[in-house]
């Protein structure tokens, strides 16, 4: 599903590079990426994704090389085959819950906004407790329902491959919990795969594979 | 586009007092040079109206704007009197119709007219309920002068006193109310009207007291000959004029030497007008004559260079808060960096993201221009009427 091969990146400003040798996943898998702040983790999910474009290597996703795609491409792929899930949540603080799980497709992702989109948020909306929050503002709700809305936003459009920086941050255990198993259940359900980037060495367990990003830093940076 | 202009429309509605401010400094920005000149012409329209269906004014030498507003809207200061005879003699040309004026004094905030009946067929009055005026101390209103007083036909009003610290002074006099003139949204609709003469017993030029030779006078008759009486201040002067004591009221001296405050001068035609206007070039009067249209029109001169500087200076601050509404916006585009950001993560291409703030923009600069057009054409409607009301 995807690979990453021979990957070299280097930011204008500061100087930062990141070398990822070889990185594959499969559908149906799961891939924990750990290491300490600064070593890249974000940067490779903006790399999966196309938001990064690398100084070499290739980002191959369905067989497609990202860096032989146009613009518009990277969006669509990011718009309906990736589901993105950001560490803040990012969500907008002018839409309410529904609204938010809808971004997407009203951006032109999962087919444009259909009366079966909508039922699709809202029934994604209960599934995580949030049916009777779907008029609400996230200013109005707990770290917890804000993540628990993210997540929706993430998979509204059904991606195959979901990219979760740090979702369980800011969490209590509980809802670490019942986040990661909504994860783990729609990778199970869709045959999708997730890639996840976490400090937290307690939830590494559940996934089929780990990563640690240390081994990619140079050695004087990883000392 | 759909889906564009929703999440402009999300983003407004969320920050509705930012947005309804910003909505209200672009109104402003766009009505108030225009609504301020739809407000300035139809001001001049309405003074203009007025002052070119009264041809001349005749007046005692001094300020001919004074005349004109005092003549014309019974406004402003009581211009230097002139006598009757001026009357008579502009009337004696055969040039003009000439209708007297005395307007000095006040029925608390309304100003009494002293004039004659030539003055309602004029200006085109009607009496909306009661009678036109018939006998001394009668009194018509003008509509709003009875709504302000309170008063209908068959009430009194009483005339102010000059100066409250004045007791040697000209005293209050009643007056009937006997008719109620239909509303015409000018100067008239304020007015208190009476007969010239009532205006001169207000202005202590006549009056009337009890019969002197009466038995119940005696005491208070000092001497007494052929053709002179002479009492005390105990004689019982009246305030009103009524049937019953009508025909004590009397007037010392000639009335040609009696005040007025202007004369309407109506020329028989153009060509009487010229005439009228070249004697008083000479010195047969001792007065001067003016065109109220030319009056205003040096009036307007100056409202319209007083209107540049306010126009302009409404520029200056349409400007300052234009520049400062770009201002907002671009320093809220900069609180927006991680939105935008957000948005092109999810796939949203980046010209689709501008489209939604332009859209934010557009949105509220529409509907500032629908407000501040229907504003507009409401000033147009309605401005007309709210002039009139100032200048009546």
């Amino acid at each position: 599903m995807l690979s990453l091969t021979d990957i070299h990146f280097r930011y204008p400003v500061g100087g930062f590079s990141l070398t990822v040798p070889e990185l594959q996943i499969t559908a149906g898998n799961s891939l924990a990426v750990i290491g300490p702040s600064g070593s890249g983790k974000t940067t490779l999910l903006n790399l999966i994704a196309g938001i990064l474009a690398p100084d070499s290597g290739v980002v191959s996703f369905d067989g497609q090389n990202l860096g032989g795609l146009e613009d518009r491409a990277l969006r669509d792929l990011r718009l309906n085959r990736f589901g993105l899930m950001f560490q803040e949540f990012e969500l907008l603080e002018y839409l309410d819950v529904l609204d938010n799980v809808l971004l997407p497709c009203r951006l032109g992702g999962g087919g444009g906004l259909t009366p079966e989109v909508r039922q699709s948020a809202e029934q994604l909306l209960l599934k995580v407790g949030m049916g009777g929050k779907r008029a609400s503002y996230p200013q109005a709700l707990s770290q917890g329902e804000r993540q628990r809305v993210a997540l929706c936003r993430s998979l509204i459009t059904q991606p195959a491959l979901i990219l979760a920086d740090e979702p369980t941050g800011n969490l209590d255990p509980a809802n670490k919990g019942v986040a990661m198993d909504f994860l783990f259940d729609y990778v199970q359900e869709h045959d999708a795969a997730l890639i996840t980037v976490t400090h937290d060495h307690e939830l590494v367990d559940r996934f089929d594979r780990v990563i640690d990003f240390q081994q990619f830093l140079p050695r004087e940076a990883a000392a | 586009m759909t889906n564009t202009l929703y999440l402009a429309w999300r983003y407004l509605a969320f920050h509705r007092w930012k947005t309804a401010i910003l909505v209200l400094s672009v109104t402003l920005i766009i009505f108030l040079p225009v609504g301020l000149n739809v407000l300035v012409e139809e001001s001049a329209t309405q003074l203009t109206a007025r002052a070119a269906s009264t041809p001349l004014v005749v007046g005692a030498k001094g300020s001919r704007l004074e005349l004109t507003l005092n003549s014309l809207y019974f406004d402003g200061a009581i211009p230097t009197p002139l006598d009757f005879s001026e009357a008579a003699k502009l009337r004696a040309t055969g040039l003009a119709q000439s209708i007297p004026l005395n307007v000095r004094f006040h029925v608390r905030s309304q100003p009494v007219v002293g004039t004659t009946l030539d003055y309602f067929r004029f200006r085109g009055l009607s009496v909306a309920s009661g009678r036109p005026l018939v006998t001394l101390g009668e009194s018509v209103l003008g509509a709003a002068a009875a709504r302000e007083l309170g008063v209908g036909v068959g009430d009194a009003v009483i005339s102010s006193p000059e100066t409250v610290f004045d007791l040697a002074g000209v005293y209050p006099l009643k007056m009937q109310v006997v008719g109620i003139l239909a509303p015409t949204m000018t100067a008239d609709d304020n007015a208190v009207f009476v007969d010239l003469k009532t205006s001169w017993i207000m202005q202590g030029l006549g009056h009337g007291h009890q019969d002197l030779q009466a038995p119940e006078a005696a005491a208070n008759v000092i001497s007494s000959s052929d053709n002179e009486i002479v009492a005390n201040a105990a004689v019982v002067q009246y305030n009103e004029i009524t049937t019953e004591n009508i025909n004590s009221f009397h007037f010392h001296g000639s009335d040609t030497a009696f005040p007025l405050t202007a004369v309407l001068a109506i020329p028989n035609d153009q060509k009487s007008g010229v005439l009228l206007l070249g004697r008083f070039e000479g010195d047969e009067f001792a007065s001067q004559i003016v065109r109220p249209a030319d009056v205003i029109a040096e009036l307007l001169g100056t409202v319209f260079t007083v209107r540049q500087f306010v126009v302009f200076a409404v520029a200056v601050v349409g400007i300052a808060t234009l520049a400062t509404t770009i201002l907002v916006f671009l320093l809220s585009l900069r609180l927006r960096r991680r939105e935008r950001l957000t948005l092109f993560k999810i796939g949203a291409a980046r010209p689709a993201v501008n489209a939604i703030l332009m859209a934010e923009v557009i949105g509220v600069i529409v509907v500032s221009g629908v407000l501040a057009t229907g504003l507009t054409l409401a000033t147009r409607a309605y401005g007309a009427d709210v002039i009139r009301l100032f200048l009546a």
